[in-house]
C-alpha cells in the first residue's frame, strides 16, 4: 500500500528522492518483488501450457467440452433421475453430482446430530457415558476414513448373507448383501396433501413463534412456542391422513428372481459411505461441541440460574447461543471436509461425481477437462456452503454496542 | 458404645459409608440423578451383549496360525490372514530377503521420534541430526553402498510407502506453508492475491482430485521425454495440498501476534526478513503447535488416498492379500489390524500435541 500513498509516518518516504539505489527503498523494491513473482508465476503457467498444448496435439487429443454432448455408454448403478447408458455424458455427470449431493445432504444431516449427543455426551457427569464417548472419538478420530469406508463396505459386502437367506430383523425389512430394503407406504393421493399439511404446520410454527416473540417483548410472559410447534406439525397431517380415510397399505419389498422388488432400497455402497463419513465426521464434531460448551463460563449458568430460569431455559437462552458462537465456524469446515471426503466414493464404488468424472476420464481421455469439473464442482460447494454460513454466522455473531 | 456417644457432636463424624469408598464413587459418578442411572444400566445392557460376543469371536474362537482353509472352517476370528502375510502387508514388493533393510530403518525412525518428543531435546544438534537421519534411512533402504544390493524405489510398498509420503509430505510442506502463510499477510498486494488464491483454491478442492491431477493431468504438462515417477508426483501433490492447510494454521498464528511486537521488532531497525525469523516467527510457530499437530495427523491419515491412483501403501498391500482366494472373506480382521497401525500412530501424535499445549501454556 506505501507504494502508492505517500505516508508522513513513513520515514522512507522523507529521503525518498535522495539519490538512494533503488534496492534500499521498501517502495521501489516491493514493485520490483511482486513483479517478479508475478512474471514467475506468468512463465510457469506458459511452460505448462505450451508443453500441454505440444502433448495433445501429440497424442491427438481433441480439448474442449464438446465430449460431454456424446454418448455416455456406461450404466450407473444408482441414479435420483432417469439414466440409462445411451444419454450424455452431461447428464451422466449431472447424476453424479445428485448423487454427491445425496450423500453430503443426509451425511451432514445426520453428522451434526451424532456429534452433538456425542458431544454433550462427553461432558456428560455419568462416568460410564463420558468414557463411552471419549472412546469413540478418540477411535474414530485417529483411523483414516478411507480406511473406515472399505471396512463398513467389507462387512456389508462379505458378512451379509446373500438375497435368498437375507436377515429380516423387522416385518418387511430386509437386510443382505446387495442393499438394504424398507417398505414404504403405496402410493395414495392423501400423501401429497399431507405433505402440504406438514408446510402449512411448519409455516404455522415460524408465525406463531414471531408473535410469541412479540408478544414476550411487550407484556414478558412466555408462550410455549416449542410443544405447540412440534403439535401443529403432527397433527396437521395427521388430521389429513384421517379424513383422507387413513390408507394403510404398505409397498413391501419381496424377492423376486434373485434380488428384491418393491419398497425402497438403500445400496451396500451408498450405506458404507454415509455410515464411514458419519462415523467419522460425528467424531470431530463432538469434539467440537464440547469446545464450545466448555467455552462458556460457569458464571453464565449460575447467573442464569440465579435469575430463576429452570434448567431448560438455561441451556436454550443461555448456553446455547453463546455455544453456537464458537461452535459455528469450525463446524462449517467439518461439514465442507464431509463433502469433500464423499469424493472417496469413488473407492468402493458408490457412482458420486468423481466417480462418473474418473469413468469418463478413463474413457475419453479428457483428463484435463474431468479433472477440472472435479475442481470447479467441490470449489462451488465450498463456496456455497461457506457463504451461507457466514451468513448465519454473522445473524448469531455478537452485537456489540 | 459409650465412646461414640460421646465423640458425637464433635467434628470427627465420618461421612456415611455410601459416600466415601467406591461404593461412593458408583453413587457420585453412576447413579447421581434418576436420569444417569438409567443411562448407566442402559450402557452396562449393551455392553453384556456386544462385549462378550466380540471376546469371543475375536480370542476365545479365533485363529491365529493357520493356514486359509483352516480358517474358513474355524468359528472366530481369522488373525491368521495377518500373521501369514504380516511381512507382504508391512513391506509390499520389497524383496523378501531384504525386508531387514526397511524393518532396520522403522527402528531408526521410531528411535528418533521418541528422542525428539522430549523438549529438552529440542536443539539445534537435532535439527541437523533429523535430515541426516532421514538421508541414512534412505541409504538402507535404496541400498548402492556397503555392498548392500539397490532396491529401486518402486519396489518401495507398503508401510514403507505410507511413512515415506507421511515424512516428506510434512517436512516439504511446513516450510512452504510458512511461506505461504507469510505472502497472505504480505503488504505487497500481488504477493498477497498469489498466496490467497492458491490457499483458497487448494482447500476448496478434495484432496483426491489433486492426486488424480499428479496421476493423469500431471504428465502432461512436461514436455516430451521426460517422466517422473508417480510415487514422487503423488508426493508433490500431497505436500502442495498439506501446505495450504499448514499456511491457514500459521496465518492463525501470525495474527494471534501483537502489533506490538511488530512495531518493536521495526523499532529497533530490523528488517523484515530479521523481524520474522528472530521476532514474529518463535512466537507465532510455539502458539500454532497443537493445531499443526493435528493437520499433520489429518495429513498421515490422508496418505492411504494414494490407493485411489493405484499406490501400494499399507491400505493396498492389505487389499492385495485380500484378493488372494485363500484369504478373501478375511477383510474385517486384516482392516482391524491396519486400523491398530493407524490408530497407533495418530493417537501417539495427538497425546503429543495435548502434552505439549500444557507444556507451553503460559
Amino acid at each position: 500500500m506505501s507504494a502508492v500513498t505517500p505516508d508522513p509516518k513513513d520515514p522512507s518516504q522523507l529521503t525518498h528522492s535522495a539519490g538512494i539505489p533503488f534496492w534500499h527503498d521498501p517502495a521501489k523494491r516491493s514493485v520490483v518483488y511482486q513483479a517478479v513473482a508475478l512474471v514467475l508465476v506468468f512463465l510457469a503457467g506458459y511452460y505448462i501450457f505450451s508443453n500441454t498444448q505440444a502433448n495433445l496435439r501429440r497424442q491427438s487429443i481433441a480439448t474442449g467440452f464438446g465430449f460431454l454432448q456424446r454418448e455416455a455408454g456406461f450404466a450407473i448403478g444408482e441414479s435420483m433421475i432417469s439414466y440409462s447408458a445411451a444419454n450424455t455424458y452431461a447428464r451422466a455427470l449431472f447424476v453424479g453430482v445428485l448423487n454427491t449431493l445425496r450423500v453430503a445432504f443426509a451425511g451432514i444431516v445426520l453428522t451434526v446430530f451424532l456429534g452433538i449427543i456425542v458431544g454433550i455426551a462427553r461432558l456428560s457427569t455419568n462416568w460410564l457415558v463420558s468414557r463411552l464417548a471419549a472412546a469413540y472419538i478418540e477411535v474414530l478420530q485417529n483411523i483414516p476414513v478411507l480406511l473406515q469406508l472399505f471396512f463398513w463396505y467389507a462387512i456389508f459386502h462379505d458378512s451379509l448373507p446373500l438375497p435368498r437367506q437375507s436377515f429380516n430383523p423387522l416385518p418387511g425389512v430386509f437386510v443382505n448383501n446387495r442393499g438394504f430394503y424398507f417398505p414404504v407406504p403405496a402410493s395414495d393421493p392423501v400423501y401429497p396433501w399431507m405433505g402440504a399439511a406438514l408446510l402449512a404446520a411448519l409455516a404455522a410454527s415460524w408465525l406463531m413463534r414471531r408473535w410469541a416473540k412479540k408478544r414476550q417483548d411487550k407484556t414478558g410472559k412466555r408462550f410455549p412456542a416449542l410443544p405447540v410447534a412440534f403439535a401443529m406439525i403432527v397433527a396437521f397431517p395427521l388430521v389429513v391422513w384421517t379424513t383422507g380415510g387413513a390408507p394403510t397399505h404398505m409397498n413391501m419389498p419381496h424377492l423376486r428372481g434373485f434380488n428384491f422388488a418393491g419398497g425402497i432400497s438403500v445400496s451396500p455402497e451408498f450405506a458404507a459411505l454415509l455410515l464411514g463419513l458419519v462415523l467419522y465426521t460425528s467424531a470431530f464434531v463432538a469434539e467440537i461441541v464440547r469446545a464450545g460448551i466448555q467455552a462458556i463460563s460457569r458464571g453464565q449458568t449460575e447467573a442464569a440460574m440465579s435469575l430463576g430460569l429452570r434448567p431448560g431455559l438455561v441451556l436454550t437462552l443461555i448456553i446455547l447461543p453463546q455455544a453456537l458462537r464458537v461452535i459455528i465456524p469450525p463446524l462449517t469446515s467439518q461439514m465442507l471436509n464431509l463433502t469433500k471426503n464423499s469424493s472417496l466414493a469413488v473407492a468402493i464404488g458408490y457412482p458420486d461425481f468423481v466417480s462418473v468424472a474418473n469413468t469418463t476420464i478413463n474413457q475419453t481421455g479428457q483428463a484435463i477437462e474431468g479433472v477440472l469439473m472435479i475442481m470447479i464442482v467441490y470449489l462451488f460447494f465450498s463456496l456455497a456452503t461457506s457463504a451461507y454460513m457466514n451468513w448465519y454466522n454473522k445473524k448469531k455473531a455478537l452485537v456489540e454496542r | 458404645m459409650e465412646k461414640s456417644a460421646e465423640t458425637v457432636g464433635s467434628v470427627d463424624l465420618k461421612p456415611p459409608a455410601s459416600d466415601v469408598g467406591a461404593l461412593g464413587w458408583i453413587k457420585t459418578n453412576l447413579f447421581n440423578t434418576p436420569f444417569n442411572s438409567f443411562l448407566t444400566l442402559l450402557i452396562l445392557l449393551c455392553l453384556y451383549k456386544t462385549v462378550p460376543p466380540f471376546i469371543k469371536w475375536a480370542f476365545l474362537g479365533g485363529v491365529w496360525f493357520t493356514n486359509g482353509a483352516q480358517c474358513k472352517v474355524a468359528e472366530g476370528a481369522c488373525w491368521s490372514v495377518v500373521t501369514q502375510n504380516l511381512r507382504f502387508i508391512l513391506f509390499g514388493f520389497y524383496p523378501y530377503e531384504q525386508q531387514w533393510r526397511p524393518a532396520v530403518a522403522i527402528v531408526l525412525l521410531i528411535g528418533f521420534l521418541l528422542y525428539s518428543r522430549e523438549r529438552r531435546h529440542w536443539n539445534r544438534k537435532l535439527l541437523v541430526a533429523w535430515p541426516l537421519g532421514l538421508a541414512v534411512m534412505g541409504f538402507i533402504m535404496r541400498g548402492g553402498i556397503f555392498g548392500l544390493p539397490v532396491v529401486e524405489t518402486t519396489k518401495w510398498s507398503g508401510i514403507i510407502l505410507t511413512l515415506l509420503l507421511a515424512i516428506f509430505g510434512l517436512t516439504a510442506a511446513y516450510p512452504l506453508g510458512v511461506l505461504l502463510a507469510l505472502g497472505r499477510r504480505s503488504q505487497l498486494p500481488a504477493i498477497k492475491m498469489l498466496s490467497v488464491i492458491y490457499i483458497e483454491l487448494i482447500r476448496g478442492v478434495p484432496l483426491i482430485s489433486l492426486l488424480f491431477m499428479a496421476s493423469v493431468m500431471f504428465p502432461l504438462f512436461l514436455p516430451e521425454g521426460i517422466t517422473v515417477d508417480k510415487i514422487l508426483r503423488a508426493q508433490v501433490a500431497i505436500i502442495l495440498f498439506t501446505a495450504a492447510y499448514i499456511a491457514e494454521v500459521v496465518r492463525g498464528g501470525l495474527q494471534a501476534i501483537p502489533k506490538g511486537q511488530y512495531e518493536a521488532a521495526e523499532s529497533l531497525g530490523l528488517d523484515y526478513y530479521q523481524k520474522m525469523r528472530l521476532i514474529i516467527l518463535p512466537q507465532a510457530l510455539k502458539i500454532v503447535i497443537p493445531p499443526t499437530v493435528s493437520i499433520l495427523i489429518s495429513a498421515f491419515k490422508d496418505t492411504s488416498l494414494v490407493v485411489i491412483i493405484g499406490l501400494f501403501d499399507l491400505l493396498k498391500t492389505t487389499q492385495v492379500t485380500l484378493s488372494n482366494p485363500e484369504w478373501m472373506g478375511f477383510s474385517a480382521e486384516a482392516y482391524l489390524f491396519i486400523s491398530l497401525v493407524y490408530f497407533a500412530g495418530c493417537f501417539s501424535m495427538s497425546n503429543f500435541s495435548r502434552r505439549l499445549e500444557d507444556e507451553l501454556r503460559t
